[in-house]
C-alpha cells in the first residue's frame, strides 16, 4: 500500500482532482461503450418483435 | 496442394456469418470475464499499491488508464486497415461488419487517450495541452475515425460505403508509424513508450506490471465490445438468412420469459 490513510489516497497529493477525473472520465466511457450494443439488441428485438405481431395478424 | 486447401479452411469459415455468429457467442463471457478481472486488479493495483512516481507524484497513476486507452486507439485503427484489406481482396463480407463496428469503439479509445492526456498534461507540463508532434498525431487519428465513420454514413449503398470505407482506413494507416516514431522524430514534451519488445521498462516492476494488466484488460474489453457489435450487426445485415430468423425467434422467447 502506497498511502498511510483512506483519505492520503483520496487526496493523492494534490493531485485527486486530476486522477480521480481521468478516471472517471475513463470509466464512463467504457460502461457507455457496454450498454449501447446491449441497449440497440433490445431495441431491435422489440422491432422485430412488432413486426412480427403485424405480420401474424390476419 | 491438398495440405494448403485444409490449411485455409478456418479463414473462409470466417466469412461465414453463422460459423462467426455461433463462434463469437462462445467466446464473448471469456473475454468479458478476463476484461473485468485484469481491468479491476490492474487499476486497483496501480492506484492503491504501485508507488508513486518521484518526479509526478501520484499524477502518473492516470498511466494506467492513459496508455491503454492510447496502445487500443492505434490497434482499433491497424485492424481497420487489415479488415479494410480482406474486405477488398477477398470481399469477405464479415470484415466490413468488423471494420464499421470496430470505427466508433476506436474513436472513444483516441477521445480517451486524448482527454486523460490532457489531465495528466496539466500538473507534469503546466498546460492541457501543446500542438506537440504526439499530441497533434493523436488528434488526427480521432479526425480520421470521424472521417470513417461520417464516410460510412453518407453512402447508402453498403457496397460502395465498404469499399470506400476500406480505402480510407488502409491509407489513413500511414498515420500510425507517425503517432508511434513522434516521439523520437521531433522535440517533444511526450515521454518515451514504457513497453518495447527489446528491451527492460525503465520502471520498476511493481509499476510497470499493474500497467501490462490494464492494456491486456483493455484489449480483452475491446473484443468483447466488438463482438456484441458485430454480432448485432450480423443480425440485422443478415435478416433474411433462415438461421437469423431462428435466432431471433430464440432471443425473443428469452425476452419474454424475463
Amino acid at each position: 500500500m502506497s498511502f498511510t490513510s483512506f483519505s492520503d489516497f483520496l487526496a493523492m497529493g494534490h493531485h485527486g482532482l486530476y486522477v480521480w477525473s481521468a478516471y472517471g472520465i475513463c470509466l464512463l466511457v467504457l460502461a457507455f461503450n457496454v450498454a449501447a450494443p446491449v441497449r440497440a439488441k433490445r431495441r431491435y428485438l422489440q422491432e422485430q418483435a412488432r413486426r412480427l405481431r403485424r405480420e401474424n395478424k390476419p | 496442394m491438398k495440405s494448403s486447401a485444409i490449411s485455409w479452411t478456418w479463414f473462409h469459415k470466417l466469412g461465414s456469418p453463422k460459423w462467426f455468429y455461433s463462434i463469437s457467442g462462445r467466446m464473448l463471457p471469456w473475454l468479458a470475464i478476463a476484461a473485468i478481472l485484469l481491468i479491476g486488479i490492474g487499476v486497483v493495483w496501480g492506484l492503491a499499491f504501485a508507488p508513486q512516481d518521484y518526479q509526478q507524484g501520484n499524477s502518473f497513476r492516470i498511466i494506467y488508464i492513459h496508455v491503454p486507452a492510447a496502445m487500443l486507439a492505434q490497434s482499433c485503427y491497424v485492424m481497420l486497415a487489415v479488415a479494410g484489406v480482406v474486405g477488398l481482396v477477398w470481399k469477405m463480407k464479415i470484415a466490413d461488419v468488423a471494420l464499421q463496428c470496430a470505427a466508433p469503439i476506436g474513436a472513444w479509445m483516441t477521445a480517451v487517450a486524448l482527454v486523460t492526456g490532457a489531465i495528466w498534461g496539466k500538473p507534469t507540463w503546466g498546460s492541457w495541452w501543446v500542438w506537440d508532434a504526439r499530441l497533434t498525431s493523436m488528434l488526427i487519428l480521432l479526425f480520421l475515425y470521424f472521417g470513417l465513420i461520417a464516410l460510412s454514413h453518407a453512402i447508402s449503398n453498403r457496397e460502395s460505403a465498404a469499399k470506400a470505407c476500406a480505402v480510407l482506413a488502409i491509407v489513413g494507416v500511414i498515420n500510425i508509424p507517425i503517432i508511434k516514431y513522434s516521439v523520437e522524430w521531433w522535440n517533444t514534451l511526450h515521454q518515451g513508450a514504457t513497453f518495447t519488445l527489446t528491451e527492460k521498462p525503465a520502471m520498476p516492476a511493481e509499476m510497470w506490471l499493474p500497467l501490462l494488466l490494464t492494456v491486456l484488460g483493455f484489449y480483452c474489453f475491446f473484443g468483447a465490445v466488438l463482438l456484441l457489435r458485430m454480432r448485432l450487426e450480423v443480425l440485422k445485415r443478415e435478416a433474411r438468412a433462415s438461421w437469423v430468423k431462428e435466432e431471433v425467434l430464440n432471443s425473443l422467447g428469452r425476452e419474454m420469459a424475463r
